[in-house]
């Protein structure tokens, strides 16, 4: 069990972390980084398996089935979209090479 | 298993704090160009042993532990396919219906909290409904956003009174909200109508944005998934949803803001103020006519330039023109022509979107050249080559108070000495706003798709030997 004031003191952390990840990022990767960061949201998966694994009735197992498969969409296809993204930066900066 | 309930649960939590880690780091990677891929990499390991960590651990009967697996299968397959499928031209759309469904998953984490009832605290309650009201405000919103984007909703709804319908839908959903955490309203009833009501609020909030204010909106809407995230996380005490959902809340803010800034609108502008009324009021500055010109004549025009800069804009993306462009430009500089493409911050429909297309069609980042770099070199251009851009260039955000885009920095495009513009048609853009630089003297049309246009040029430049 997280403490309530513990649990402040993470969400006041991880803001002022997040803030300042982003805050030196060139426009070139702004589309990339909304992508990344939309991936990493994804770890709303594992909320949403352990919400399922918990359920006991029909209704919150079917809640429970449409936050799993929303919730691996989310961090399947974030991943995906994000590396292909990022592939062609790599790519790009190789050809400028001799 | 022979673990105690205890070290299953360090072990449980110890791999979310590596995770968590994993994505803070992953992130920082990925915002230079030089070490993203990995960052994207590390982020993806983070997540698989979070993932697996807690599909071991998480106690499920086999009933459940089956559902799991197969939800998972099921969300994994369908994301993994249509990801790898979809065209560059279309991911910001993608981004949207990804984020969306993050925003939809924190949302049923909320429901299955609140219909389940029971011993809960009232900061506990509170905590959950608010997270299920912002993603379910995200997702709704994000598959709306999505729909624009994918051109199956083409029209920006509006009608009078529209704000205060959604301030009514916000409130009602807010009231709902204080009846299902203080436990005064019906029961399992309440809960289901303020999921509907959330649902209808992120539609209702999306329909009347238009398609040009869309990066801005998608990013908000990824912040507020990552806020919804770190709620959920709160209420089912699990650090790494808490750490990695707050981190994309504050970096999406921030990032949303940058991008508001880089339009020269307020969040609450783009959220609040309808483009399309005001743009009917100031958008009649523009007089004259456009002078449209052949293919084979701005080729020429190209071929015999010593500078030339090419705008690209969303034009492009619809037309995939990317490979053609650098097609072109390679051809240009074998001509003997300096050429330099100038990226407007909000050109496309997201920052870097540009960007992504040219590194793609393998144009070397030393080409390319964002608005403060260039801006005061479109004096010395022959030419300046807009391919489907519009309000990034539009003088009269520089010049005309009444525009509604007035503010905004701009391209300099009108002061080159020659401009082509390849468009589709003689409407107005994305946005609705007639654009002053069409008119100009020294302006050329080219009409047609950026494709085609691109492929003529091509052909008239290798023509004029």
């Amino acid at each position: 069990m997280i403490d309530g004031v513990i649990a402040l003191y993470i969400f006041m952390l991880a803001a002022f972390t997040g803030y300042e990840v982003i805050s030196r990022v060139p426009v070139i990767l702004h589309t990339p980084l909304m992508s990344g960061s939309n991936f990493v949201h994804g770890i709303v998966l594992v909320g949403a398996m352990v919400a399922l694994a918990a359920a006991d009735t029909t209704l919150l197992r079917v809640i429970g089935v449409v936050g799993v498969v929303l919730a691996a969409g989310n961090a399947v296809g974030g991943y995906v979209v994000t590396e292909r993204m990022l592939q062609m930066f790599v790519s790009a900066g190789r050809r400028k090479g001799p | 298993m022979t673990l105690s309930a205890s070290s299953i649960q360090t072990l449980t939590q110890l791999s979310y704090l590596v995770a968590a880690a994993l994505f803070i780091l992953g992130l920082k990677r990925m915002s230079s160009p030089v070490t993203a891929v990995s960052g994207v990499r590390w982020a993806g390991a983070g997540m698989v042993l979070a993932t697996v960590v807690t599909l071991i651990f998480m106690g499920a009967s086999p009933f459940n532990l089956a559902l799991v697996i197969g939800a998972i299968a099921v969300g994994g397959i369908l994301a993994w396919v249509s990801g790898k499928r979809v065209a560059m031209t279309d991911m910001p759309q993608m981004i949207a219906l990804y984020n969306g469904m993050g925003g939809g998953a924190a949302a049923a984490i909320a429901a299955v909290q609140l219909y389940r009832g029971g011993e809960h605290s009232v900061v506990h309650l509170t905590i959950a409904t608010i997270g299920g009201f912002i993603g379910s405000v995200s997702f709704s919103g994000s598959l709306i956003a999505f729909a624009k984007l994918q051109g199956l909703i083409t029209k920006s709804v509006r009608f009078g009174g529209q704000k205060f319908l959604n301030l009514a839908i916000l409130l009602a959903t807010v009231g709902l909200g204080f009846m299902v955490v203080s436990g005064t309203g019906p029961g399992m009833p309440a809960v289901s109508l303020f999921f509907v009501l959330a649902l209808l609020l992120g539609v209702a909030m999306t329909l009347p944005i238009g398609g040009a204010d869309m990066p801005v909106v998608i990013s908000l809407y990824n912040a507020l998934t990552g806020l919804a995230v770190g709620f959920e996380g709160f209420v089912l005490d699990n650090a790494a949803m808490i750490i990695a959902g707050t981190v994309v809340g504050a970096a999406g803010t921030l990032l949303t803001q940058l991008m508001a800034k880089a339009m020269n609108r307020s969040l609450g502008n783009v959220l609040f103020s309808n483009f399309g009324e005001s743009s009917a009021a100031g958008g009649s500055g523009v007089t004259g006519s456009q002078k449209a010109i052949e293919a084979s004549d701005a080729g020429v025009m190209m071929a015999y330039s010593q500078k030339i800069i090419i705008v690209p804009g969303y034009g492009l993306a619809v037309a995939q023109a990317q490979h053609k462009v650098w097609e072109l430009t390679q051809l240009l500089i074998d001509h003997g022509v300096k050429v330099r493409f100038a990226i407007h911050p909000v050109a496309g429909r997201m920052p870097g979107h540009m960007n992504v297309l040219l590194a793609e069609a393998g144009v070397p980042y030393d080409l390319i050249s964002d608005l403060d770099e260039i801006n005061a070199e479109f004096e010395t251009t022959d030419v300046a080559l807009i391919i489907g851009a519009n309000d990034v260039v539009n003088p009269d955000a520089r010049a005309n108070r009444a525009s509604p885009i007035f503010g905004m920095p701009i391209l300099n495009a009108d002061k080159a000495k020659n401009v082509i513009v390849i468009k589709r048609g003689q409407g107005q853009g994305f946005s609705g706003i007639d654009n002053a630089l069409f008119v100009l003297d020294q302006t050329r049309m080219l009409y047609g798709d950026a494709q085609a246009a691109v492929n003529q040029l091509i052909q008239a430049v290798k023509a004029a030997g």
